[in-house]
């Protein structure tokens, strides 16, 4: 093995990399704005060009309530994260499950705002450019929020068979960078679908 | 050793049952099997699409030729360009990649051996989906057909309205699935480069290789994501009734040609930047001198990466923007010729006073400057946009991006292969077979790709299955086509040496080339951890360091 | 000796490309025999741009070559490596800094050319023109003048001393296609809903041939264009003789034809085409008020005489397979009379 031979003087006892769960998380994330920000480009080129109604004026609230929880959901992932990291699992397990139903009264809401626009409002994909392009962007955004409680949920379960540990910390920290990514976005799309394109 | 060795008919191969062997090939994430896989499942689609080259010269041969319909050669067109560019240049770059990538580093495999796995299989499974409409393309009634709405698939025409059955949509879902498979890729990539790299090793000291495929990989993220995004559009409008590209309903056909070329454009240097690497890599040794510059040839690559970002619309100067876009597109497309020159410029300085040996590799790099610098500069006629509007559209673009993508990319690819061929089976190529493949690929390549450029002088568009005699075309298609056969004769040399060597060459040992990077410090083919003890690196060459103990690199780096 | 051989090809490709210049009769739609002012302008950037090009090809190419030759391993040589250089940093200056220079020439040259087409004020002696490209076929309306007419499209040439260009809107009526007539002027693209411009003022009479340059489907190979640059006397008679309603003008008492006429009028043929002055008014296909006006149909597929009008109403497909017209499969005596009917269309 010639390898061996490329011992030189070994002066690399500190050699220390970053760990590659983040880099790739940072890196999933990159890829994922960048596919966000080309919807929102075509929401914001498509604002006032639909050829008929409904508006987005007549039809959209502000989901305050929602938006609230999911932001707030980011929070109580960090302090299930830090609980999890000093050993309380107790904590870890409250703080986790109030991710997971934070997370899930945002879905919940959504559906219900969907279900007025299509039943009530008659605003479907196909109705104008308008439904195309903000159930499309919305939609998006609603998947990763559901991907990303599928994965809550799991841990959820595995945390009830006493399966999640002090040493998973460092794992569920990358998880909960995906969660806050999928925060950060919502607050793009709340400024772009429900406040600019207002 | 044996129990780790990982080629195909490698020597002192473990004897296994065939359905064992299958077992072990397809439930692999080794990252040197699956590389393997990437480049065979490529070198079988580049046959494919380039029978479906040859098909679409057949029908060109003459004016007003039958061989084919209309319809069928629309679809050719369309599954040659999208095959070539999705299913044979980017997954066999991936495949070297996955392959090389640890091996320069000093790691034992990638950082996500899995998700390695998982990206292979979504671009083999895309590769089959896109074949499968050859049968299912009509859904319910009637035979198949193929999407033929051209590889970059301008809207309205991928619109229910214009691409009725559903081609478009295996069109579309195909380059969905390779496209998260792609970014799958770049993930690893990055973070295996990033996270994995043997003690020693800082990113100053990395192989160029490793750094430009670093690069590469940023640009995937950033790139194929908007593809990405843009199918998953195109599926809302197919599936779902959206007006996206639906022109009826005020949607834009010009967002989607932003959309696509905002990909497009930096997938081709997604293509080159590899080839670089290869040449990069292939030149410094058979010049038995260092790269030139190699910061500098770090910094022109990250300056093409970012240049490349902002000059899609290059590829839009006739679809009626303003003045001022038309501008700063033709700035920032010429741009990019400064730091791609540097890259060349830095090659010929690499080779100047090194002692050049003609071997395989290396004719085909050599090959690949000459061509790469013709095909550069085409480039900059077409981004001069007044220029543009007399050649976009025509044969001229054509000839450019194959005088690219052929006389660079595939050149460097071969050169690739014959270079690592030992590495990877242990044996050496038959050089006979080499040559000739190499001669007669460089004849057939100019006499179709020279002379391709001059019918789109003479006006022909790109994309027309026939064309009217007397209009000074018919001489020049006639040498094109019978170019493209020189071509595929070259490449049945490719494949037979290939398959040749393979069984019957002879043992090419651990370090065939006297070469510098880590790869080549263990055996051949490397096992499966591929080093028994994590190699420490002091300098970019490692192996010279060993070599020449008096004067080793890191007293000057 | 790699080199020498692509040495060769290469010098061949350039001989060849610059051959291609003088080269053809003038109805090869040769990007280098300019008949028209934007053609003309971009002629000579691209000459510029040629030079240019083709000395940095030069230079680089005999540096390559050079290397190569120079410092090829020799037989017996002492298996020793070369002198191990890393770089300089004045060299890399050196050729970064003339390629900046070269490009910025290259873009201010380019800026300024594309300025002057782009951006050209309309004249007032201006003729408008409408260009709507459908799926396979061009449709040309002068709204000034009150004409609408189809795949050939007739201008007046346009003398330097008091100009008359013409200015095109361009629109598409289904996909997208591209207006392209090398000697007149570069491409310009028709995108539905996104209306483009582009203009000529060609210089001497004559026609002058083109075909759609952007993929639109089946046919897209047969959506060609033929411009007729007429002297302005010829161009305002043939703008009466579009105007006129042909049937009323010359409707003949032929029995034959008046049977082909309600033929024509009781198929499905005036869903799709317009006979001004009848109760034809179909705007799918082409306008046929004074289909017997053009030398060629189906957009320049075949030309314009008895048989393959015939062949094309009877079948389209045997002429241009794909097209959008459908096979009428009328009888033998009814196509007849359709045909003649057609024929009194002048
Ligand atoms: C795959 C790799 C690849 C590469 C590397 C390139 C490189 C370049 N390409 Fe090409 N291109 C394609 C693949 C590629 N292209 C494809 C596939 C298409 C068509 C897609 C389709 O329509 O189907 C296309 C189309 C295309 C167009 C659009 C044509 C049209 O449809 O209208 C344009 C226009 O500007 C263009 C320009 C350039 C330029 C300026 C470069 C530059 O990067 C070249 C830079 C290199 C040099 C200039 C030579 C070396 C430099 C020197 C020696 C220094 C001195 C030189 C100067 C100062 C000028 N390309
Ligand atoms: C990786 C990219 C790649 C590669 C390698 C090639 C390789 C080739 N391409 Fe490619 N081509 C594209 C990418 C590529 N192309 C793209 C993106 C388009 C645009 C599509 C569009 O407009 O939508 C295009 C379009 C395109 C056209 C224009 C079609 C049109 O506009 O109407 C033509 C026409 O000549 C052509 C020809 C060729 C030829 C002759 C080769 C040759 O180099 C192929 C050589 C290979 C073989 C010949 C096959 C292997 C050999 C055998 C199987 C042995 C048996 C065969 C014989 C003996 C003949 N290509
Ligand atoms: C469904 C619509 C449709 C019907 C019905 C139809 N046509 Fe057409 N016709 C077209 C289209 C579209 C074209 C242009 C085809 C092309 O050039 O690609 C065309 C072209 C023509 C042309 C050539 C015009 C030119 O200047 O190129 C003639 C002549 C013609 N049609 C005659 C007829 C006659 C006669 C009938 C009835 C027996 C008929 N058409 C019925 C759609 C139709
Ligand atoms: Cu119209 Cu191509
Ligand atoms: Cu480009």
């Amino acid at each position: 093995m010639t390898s061996a031979a490329i011992t030189h003087p070994p002066d690399h006892t500190d050699w220390i990399l970053p760990s590659r769960g983040r880099v790739g998380m940072y890196v999933l994330i990159a890829a994922e704005s960048a596919i966000f920000l080309i919807f929102v480009v075509a929401y914001i080129f498509y604002i006032g060009k639909s050829e008929y109604g409904p508006m987005p004026k007549d039809v959209l609230d502000l989901p305050i309530f929602n938006t609230v929880c999911l932001l707030s959901s980011s929070l109580t992932i960090h302090l299930a994260i830090r609980a999890l990291r000093d050993a309380k699992l107790g904590a870890f397990k409250l703080w986790w499950f109030v991710t997971l139903a934070l997370g899930t009264i945002f879905l919940i809401g959504t559906g219900r705002e969907w279900y007025r626009l299509i039943y009530e409002k008659g605003l479907t994909v196909n109705t104008n450019l308008f439904g195309t392009t903000y159930y499309s962007l919305v939609g998006l955004h609603a998947f990763h929020v559901t991907v990303g409680l599928t994965f809550i949920a799991l841990a959820m379960i595995l945390a009830l068979l006493g399966k999640v540990q002090p040493e998973h910390s460092e794992r569920a920290d990358v998880f909960a960078m995906y969660w806050h990514f999928v925060d950060a976005v919502w607050v793009v799309v709340f400024t772009v679908v429900y406040v600019v394109g207002r | 050793m044996a129990s780790d060795s990982i080629a195909i008919g490698a020597i002192d191969e473990p004897r296994q049952s065939a359905s064992e062997w299958l077992h072990g090939w397809v439930t692999t994430v080794d990252h040197k099997r699956l590389g393997i896989l990437y480049i065979l499942y490529s070198l079988f689609f580049l046959v494919v699409a380039g029978i479906e080259a040859t098909i679409i010269r057949i029908q060109l041969v003459v004016p007003h030729n039958h061989f084919v319909s209309p319809e069928v050669f629309n679809r050719m067109f369309t599954m040659h360009g999208t095959t070539m560019i999705f299913f044979v240049a980017m997954p066999i770059l991936f495949g070297f990649g996955t392959y090389l990538i640890p091996l320069m580093i000093g790691a034992r495999d990638m950082a996500f051996p899995r998700l390695n796995a998982l990206s292979f299989w979504l671009m083999a499974f895309g590769g089959l989906l896109l074949y499968f409409s050859f049968v299912g393309g009509n859904g319910l009634y009637g035979a198949g057909n193929a999407p033929d709405v051209g590889w970059f698939a301008y809207a309205p025409l991928t619109s229910r309205a214009f691409s009725v059955g559903h081609s478009t949509d295996f069109w579309t879902l195909a380059l969905l699935v390779s496209g998260i498979g792609s970014i799958g890729t770049a993930v690893n990539f990055i973070s295996t480069i990033l996270c994995m790299r043997c003690p020693g090793m800082t990113l100053g000291k990395m192989p160029l290789l490793a750094w430009l495929n670093l690069v590469m990989a940023g640009m995937v993220i950033l790139a194929v994501s908007p593809l990405t995004a843009a199918q998953i559009m195109l599926c809302v409008d197919r599936y779902l009734g959206g007006h996206f590209f639906d022109t009826q309903a005020g949607g834009s056909a010009v967002l989607w040609m932003h959309f696509f070329w905002i990909f497009g454009h930096p997938e081709v240097y997604i293509l080159v930047i590899p080839c670089f690497a290869f040449a990069s890599e292939i030149i410094p040794v058979f010049s038995r001198k260092p790269i030139f510059g190699y910061p500098v040839m770090v910094g022109a690559t990250v300056a093409i990466a970012f240049i490349s970002m902002s000059v899609w619309a290059h590829h839009m100067f006739a679809v009626g923007m303003s003045s001022y876009g038309n501008s700063f597109f033709t700035i920032t497309t010429m741009i990019v010729s400064v730091p791609t020159g540097i890259k060349i410029f830095n090659w010929i300085g690499t080779m100047w006073g090194g002692k050049i040996q003609f071997r395989a590799p290396m004719l085909f790099c050599i090959a690949f400057l000459f061509q790469f610098l013709i095909a550069g500069l085409t480039g900059i006629m077409l981004g001069a946009s007044p220029f543009n509007w007399q050649l976009t559209g025509s044969y001229f673009v054509v000839a450019h991006f194959h005088y690219v993508i052929v006389g660079a990319i595939l050149f460097t690819i071969f050169g690739a292969f014959y270079y690592w061929f030992p590495k990877m089976t242990g044996r050496m190529y038959h050089q006979g077979m080499a040559r000739w493949h190499f001669w007669l690929f460089v004849i057939g390549f100019h006499l179709t790709f020279d002379f391709m450029h001059i019918p789109g002088l003479l006006g022909m568009p790109r994309r027309i299955y026939t064309y009217e005699p007397g209009r000074g075309w018919d001489i020049w298609n006639f040498i094109v086509t019978v170019g493209t056969f020189v071509q595929g004769v070259a490449i049945l040399f490719f494949v037979a040496g290939l398959i040749w060597s393979m069984f019957k060459g002879e043992p090419a040992g651990d370090d065939p080339w006297d070469a510098w990077t880590l790869e080549w410090s263990t055996t051949s083919p490397p096992p499966y951890y591929n080093f028994a003890e994590t190699p420490v690196v002091e300098s970019r060459r490692p192996l010279w360091d060993i070599k020449h103990p008096e004067d080793p690199d890191w007293k000057y780096e | 000796m790699p080199r020498l051989l692509v040495l060769a090809c290469c010098v061949f490709f350039l001989a060849s490309v610059s051959f291609a210049g003088p080269a053809g009769s003038p109805d090869i739609p040769n990007i280098f025999r300019p008949a028209s002012t934007p053609a003309d302008s971009i002629l000579g950037l691209s000459h510029l741009v040629l030079a240019i090009t083709g000395i940095i090809f030069v230079v680089v190419f005999t540096l390559m070559a050079y290397v190569v030759v120079k410092f090829r391993r020799r037989g017996g040589d002492d298996g020793r490596e070369p002198p191990q250089v890393y770089g300089s940093n004045q060299v890399e200056l050196a050729w970064t800094v003339i390629p900046v220079l070269i490009v910025l020439v290259l873009f201010l040259a380019t800026a300024r050319v594309l300025l002057s087409i782009q951006d050209a004020p309309q004249p007032p002696g201006a003729i408008e023109v409408v260009a709507i490209g459908h799926q396979y076929w061009w449709e040309y309306r002068y709204p000034a003048l009150g004409v609408v007419t189809a795949n050939e499209l007739h201008v007046p040439v346009s003398d330097p001393a008091h100009p008359t260009p013409t200015f095109l809107t361009l629109l598409s009526a289904d996909t997208d296609h591209s207006f392209w007539v090398p000697q007149l002027a570069g491409k310009t693209d028709l995108i539905p809903n996104h209306p483009n411009h582009t203009w000529i003022d060609p210089h001497s009479t004559g026609l002058y041939v083109g075909q759609c340059a952007q993929y639109c489907g089946v046919q897209h190979a047969k959506m060609l264009l033929r411009v007729y640059v007429d002297s302005r006397a010829d161009f305002d008679r043939w703008i009466q003789q579009e105007k006129a309603s042909a049937v009323t003008a010359n409707s003949s008492t032929d029995a034959v034809v008046q049977q082909g006429r309600s033929i024509f009028e009781s198929t499905a043929c005036i869903n799709c085409h317009a006979v001004s002055g009848t109760v034809a008014n179909g705007r799918f296909g082409p306008d046929l008020t004074h289909l017997m006006s053009r030398d060629t149909i189906a957009a320049g597929a075949a030309s314009n005489t008895h048989d393959n009008l015939r062949a094309w109403i009877q079948n389209p497909d045997s002429i241009k397979p794909g097209s959008l017209m459908p096979a009428m499969n009328l009888t033998k005596s009814d196509l007849d009379a359709v045909t003649a009917y057609l024929e009194t269309l002048r």
